[in-house]
């Protein structure tokens, strides 16, 4: 008998415990944001995670409204969301916002963002800016059979020790390291994994200091948020809505919402 | 408690103030530049390219081809042509297929079974001859033609050819004052217009964004395929010698989409020079690379992800405009049914802009789907042309079993190759489906842009049929 509970506590063994639940996601113990670049393979990402058919196409753009599903990995359920791509998180435009929003307010227990290897560097402004609001985040390195077809090659784990945040190759379209990107996402979910996120060094002092002077007050009135330093950074640059949830204390949100995962987390 | 509070918060936002201006403005830039030089580092460290780019330059090459000033429209009008050649001839015989067993063999079934049963003849008129036969007619014309259709265009989605296709239309747009991505939105909207006003979402600006869904309604779409090509079969291909008439036909489908695309341009223009003046704002539009389409994936999905879902659209719009029709036929006032009277009351107007009554009774019919405008036409014309032995009675909604015997009723109820190529035109340029207007009020949350795009094509309509009608009746007296 203990051999068999050996077994079942084993990774490996657990690596087929990937349950695709569709849209059943009444009950669910962690929420998982999907992010990325436009025409990165989100959607094909997120098809393969929940087994939903959100309609996938070779074109940037495609993923207009905000697609959610369920997956169920060693007896935790994750409810996944698909976010519009972007190229950035600091203009304006409306799907910018929803993405942004999301990850900030809606704070996702994991942010995956999902890279096109083929285009690493353009890539990497994005992972960087979502790393500045988050830290727990996965990097899904997809496309990777594209880039060996390239003569590309990607050492991923220069990659994610530099990013710190685990680092996964994926080719989506064939179901490559999905498994992987799913242990990945349990790990740094259930706070297994740690992530030591790279922050920008900003080569200026002035703003060195401006944004540690700020976060310190942030921090003062609003204790245990997590991310003082990116909230301070938008105040610097005259960020309406972020001026407008320090004011109405809507950022408040970022910390409750912390506890109400942690619940549910003792509720299983 | 809580003015202490809201002070500190206030505190936090003016020492942000006052930091910003010391920082100075150009804080924003600062930041970019530092993340863009963090990911280079990055990138930089762990990735290392060995041997050529080949894969790039193939892509550039034939991105080259694909998007040149010179070949770029004509090899794209010349896949659209080959997509519906395709889709054109090779629908005809599972057409024909479903039909003869939907139609032929299970309708006579049902109707001995329903006499079996003693219901009463109004009942087994609305249910069989009505609601039955127009799904029965949408399932057998739609089915093939999009199943078909449907995985081509998937296919060239997969392959990466759309953002190609919207780069040439970009500049077309742009100077017509749209949004450049309308070029996709209205590629969308060959497949399903109400798809195509969903899709209109990636465009930010609002102005650009109606402009947009009002002239969506100009790619031809799903629903008005095949009223396009049994129309141009039989009086574009029936007015030239026989062995010209595949070529003329298809070709004449051919001109009524571009003249869409063409119009939506316009239209464009129009309304971006008059109601929704604005500048055109810049996107960038990154060309992905090709990728190699899966081909069972895209079979799979786009059967029951497309097709599938707008099947069952048409067939739960058609089966009560089927019992509609069968009602309008059926019932009689002072000796002349519902139809009848309209039809005769509408018949001038129709003459006049080179159609006629029944085609006006149908489309008003037809407005929850395209789709069964063929069918309702060839049952009005029937009716009120008295002919006996076809069908099967009065207000039956059927398909005959050749293109001659439809082309001999078409004819014995006046028709003219006039009329024939102005039910095309009007076919392009006339109200959106039902469908499609609610998506636009969903969308828009307007019931004036809904009003406009739903008035605004018939008028167009309208008009543009008149002057063609004029413009032939002058040139054949």
């Amino acid at each position: 008998m203990t051999e068999i509970n050996k077994c079942e506590t084993c990774p490996v063994h657990n690596l087929g415990n990937l349950k695709r639940l569709g849209i059943n996601m009444e009950q669910f113990d962690y929420v998982v944001a999907l992010a990325g670049n436009p025409n990165t393979g989100k959607s094909t990402v997120f098809n393969n995670l929940t087994g939903l058919r959100q309609h996938t196409g070779n074109w940037p753009g495609k993923t207009v409204t905000r697609a959610e599903g369920g997956f169920s990995y060693n007896d935790k359920k994750y409810k996944l969301i698909d976010l519009p791509g972007t190229y950035s998180l600091l203009s304006t435009s409306v799907d910018e916002e929803i993405a942004r929003d999301f990850i900030l307010f809606g704070q996702p227990d994991v942010t995956v963002i999902v890279v096109d290897a083929t285009r690493l560097e353009r890539n990497l402004n994005l992972v960087l800016q979502v790393l500045e609001i988050t830290d727990r985040a996965v990097v899904c390195l997809n496309l990777i059979d594209e880039a060996k077809r390239h003569n590309l090659t990607i050492d991923e784990r220069t990659l994610a020790r530099e990013l710190g945040i685990p680092v996964v190759p994926t080719a989506a379209r064939q179901g490559e390291g999905i498994q992987e990107l799913v242990r990945n996402i349990s790990e740094v979910a259930s706070g297994n994994i740690k992530c030591k996120p790279h922050r920008i060094t900003s080569s200026s002092r002035e703003v060195k200091n401006a944004v540690e002077k700020l976060s310190e007050n942030i921090a003062e009135e609003f204790p245990g948020l997590p991310n003082t330093r990116w909230v301070a950074l938008r105040l610097l640059e005259g960020d309406q809505k972020i001026v407008d949830a320090v004011k109405n204390g809507e950022i408040n949100s970022l910390i409750q919402n912390q506890n109400v995962s942690n619940n549910v987390m003792s509720e299983f | 408690m809580f003015n202490h509070q809201t002070n500190k918060r206030e505190n936090i936002i003016s020492l942000a103030n006052t930091l910003r201006v010391k920082v100075g403005s150009n804080l924003h830039d600062t930041l970019m530049e530092s993340i863009y030089r963090d990911a280079e580092i990055i990138a930089s460290r762990s990735v290392a390219l060995k041997g050529e780019k080949s894969r790039f330059n193939f892509d550039r090459t034939l991105d080259k081809i694909v998007t040149s000033r010179l070949l770029g429209f004509p090899l794209m009008f010349l896949l659209l042509a080959i997509v519906f050649w395709i889709t054109i001839s090779g629908a005809n015989v599972p057409s024909e297929f479903i039909a003869s067993i939907l139609i032929d063999k299970l309708h006579p079934i049902l109707k001995e079974f329903a006499v079996s049963i003693n219901s009463p003849n109004w009942l087994s008129g609305v249910l069989l001859d009505g609601a039955y036969l127009s799904m029965a007619w949408v399932v057998s014309v739609m089915l093939p033609p999009m199943a078909i259709f449907f995985p081509m265009f998937t296919l060239l989605e997969d392959f990466g050819y759309l953002p190609r296709v919207a780069f040439n239309f970009d500049n077309l747009y742009r100077k017509a004052g749209a949004h450049g991505k309308q070029a996709l939105t209205m590629t969308m909207g060959f497949g399903c217009n109400a798809a195509g006003i969903v899709a209109t979402r990636i465009i930010d600006s609002p102005r650009e964004r109606l402009i947009a869904i009002i002239t969506n309604n100009f790619s031809l779409c799903n629903g008005r395929w095949p009223t396009q090509i049994l129309i141009a079969t039989i009086f574009i291909g029936g007015a030239v010698p026989s062995y010209l008439a595949g070529i003329a036909s298809a070709g004449a489908v051919v001109f009524i989409a571009v003249l869409g695309i063409f119009l939506s341009l316009v239209l464009s223009w129009v309304l971006s020079r008059t109601v929704l003046r604005g500048q055109a704002s810049a996107f960038s539009l990154e060309l992905p690379p090709y990728r190699p389409p899966r081909i069972l994936h895209t079979l799979y999905t786009s059967l029951i992800d497309r097709t599938v879902f707008v099947l069952w659209r048409a067939i739960v719009f058609a089966i009560p405009a089927g019992i509609v029709i069968w009602l309008v036929a059926n019932i009689n006032i002072d000796e002349l049914s519902l139809a009848e009277h309209f039809i005769n009351w509408s018949n001038p107007l129709g003459i006049l802009i080179g159609l006629n009554g029944v085609i006006l009774l149908a489309y008003i019919i037809a407005i929850p789907a395209n789709e069964i405008v063929v069918p309702t036409v060839l049952m009005l014309t029937v009716l009120t042309t008295k002919l006996s032995g076809i069908g099967a009675g009065v207000g039956v909604m059927f398909e005959l079993d050749s293109v001659a015997d439809t082309a001999q009723i078409l004819q014995a109820g006046g028709w003219t190759l006039l009329t024939g190529i102005n039910l095309m035109l009007f076919s392009l340029i006339h109200n959106p489906c039902s469908t499609t207007i609610y998506t636009i009020y969903k969308e828009t949350g307007s019931v004036k842009w809904s009003m406009v795009s739903t008035f605004l094509p018939i008028v167009m309509g309208f008009a543009i049929c008149f002057f063609v009608a004029q413009i032939w009746r002058l040139i054949a007296s």
